[in-house]
């Protein structure tokens, strides 16, 4: 089975010793490329992890759907208001595979939703800055699901099977939103003068934060070591963001615009695009909470849950009286 | 007194119940699992299976199925379980030894 109906905490978490007999028997199978099911044995540990990870991703998505859910009513043409509207869907349908996911981990849904709302949980720290103008949508297509698609490739062969299956889904999706939102940049690019300079603007402002997506660098990476034994993580942080850099830079040339580091150049020899210091005191300021729209943000999701709340009591109130007369046999005078 | 099959009887009235997604995404291939979603009643799990797994044409058929009704086999006990399967090699048709004058069989 997959997921249980694990709406309400354990009442006893499974508190078992874990022997180094057991431990060693799990990591041979992460080592022998196996994937871990729900109902496996697992150390406590790689289930906190994983809880953590998967429930932070989903919170991401769902988050995210409001930079951009910012522009749809403001799209200049219909083509891309369906676009963006598809798009901003499809984050939502990723939260919602990813809290599937997590919930096989025996937490549960209202849990995972009150961790975000309370500030517990942890989200990317990229939706934290605000959409200012039509080319950051299309900024936040090439570039945030540009680094987002480098980070999710690889977790797509993560050793715990349900959050792998998800991240399949999930990637199929994600080109087409990378793809569109480098259109978007390339019609900008291509426009008037005003037009190249909101490109170049936005490109300007997301760049740096896009560049902390990838997360701390590899020299304080707090659990890396731990999840790439435990199969959960294949690249390190440091790794993908300069694979992100080299993939992305020469797309930004191409649409002829430049990129707000003064330090950016190619090393032939490596083959790799080297970038300026990134300015680790502002990731963490805006993971934190102090961000330019943390506040924002979180206001804007619990206003939703508070109004959506009569909604769902109403419709649970409606099927439980549907099931309660489906219960009650007929009279006999009818 | 009516026998309601729907195990989510017995879940807690105010939390959503969860249902397992399964699709088929072409004639003649078998449902498949999806993933799960959160829905008060079977129509609206329908609904919301749609709209979260099916946004581009994954599927001709959905169903979705309460997850408390779905029993599950023991993976601790997968050993023993299905131990027997692996003793039959009888079963197998490469048991049988057919000369290779008679050609493929």
């Amino acid at each position: 089975m997959y997921t249980q109906a694990l709406n309400q905490r354990d009442a006893a978490p499974a508190a078992t010793p874990e022997d180094a007999a057991a431990l060693a028997r799990f990591q041979a199978r992460i080592d022998a490329d196996e994937r871990i099911e729900p109902n496996d044995w697992m150390p406590a540990a790689y289930r906190r992890t994983l809880v953590r990870q998967i429930s932070q991703h989903a919170h991401s998505e769902i988050i995210g759907m409001q930079p951009e859910g910012n522009w749809i009513t403001r799209a200049p043409s219909l083509r891309r208001k369906a676009a963006l509207l598809a798009k901003v869907q499809d984050e939502g349908g990723h939260g919602l595979y990813l809290y599937a996911a997590a919930e096989t981990l025996g937490v549960s849904r209202e849990e995972l939703s009150a961790q975000l709302l309370s500030g517990a949980a942890k989200y990317s720290s990229i939706f934290n800055y605000p959409t200012l103008s039509w080319a950051d949508i299309g900024a936040i297509g090439w570039l945030v699901d540009g680094a987002a698609i480098m980070n999710q490739i690889p977790l797509c062969r993560c050793s715990y099977g349900p959050y792998a299956r998800a991240m399949i889904r999930v990637c199929k999706e994600e080109s087409f939103h990378q793809r569109q939102g480098y259109e978007l940049m390339l019609a900008l690019s291509r426009g008037t003068a005003e037009q190249k300079a909101m490109a170049q603007d936005a490109l300007n402002r997301w760049w740096w934060p896009c560049l902390m997506m990838f997360g701390p660098p590899d020299s304080e990476s707090q659990h890396s070591d731990q999840s790439m034994r435990w199969g959960i993580k294949r690249f390190s942080n440091d790794a993908l963001r300069q694979k992100f850099v080299d993939a992305t830079v020469p797309q930004g040339h191409f649409l002829g615009l430049s990129f707000p580091d003064p330090a950016l150049r190619y090393d032939a020899e490596a083959g790799h695009w080297r970038f300026g210091a990134i300015d680790w005191a502002e990731f963490r300021r805006v993971l934190a909470g102090d961000g330019p729209c943390n506040r924002q943000r979180l206001e804007t999701r619990r206003r939703a849950e508070a109004e959506g709340a009569w909604v769902r009591e109403a419709a649970l109130a409606h099927a439980a009286k549907r099931r309660a007369r489906a219960a009650t046999p007929p009279l006999a005078a009818e | 007194m009516a026998e309601n099959p729907m195990p989510q009887n017995a879940m807690p009235q105010n939390v959503m119940p969860l249902w397992e997604v399964f699709i088929r995404s072409r004639t003649g291939m078998a449902h498949r699992h999806a993933g799960s979603v959160h829905a008060p009643d079977a129509e609206m799990a329908l609904q919301a299976a749609r709209d979260t797994y099916t946004r581009r044409g994954e599927g001709l058929s959905l169903w979705v199925v309460p997850s408390a009704a779905i029993i599950a086999s023991d993976p601790a006990d997968k050993a023993e379980f299905f131990e027997p399967t692996a003793e039959k090699i009888y079963r197998h048709p490469t048991f049988y030894e057919i000369p290779p004058e008679v050609g493929h069989m």
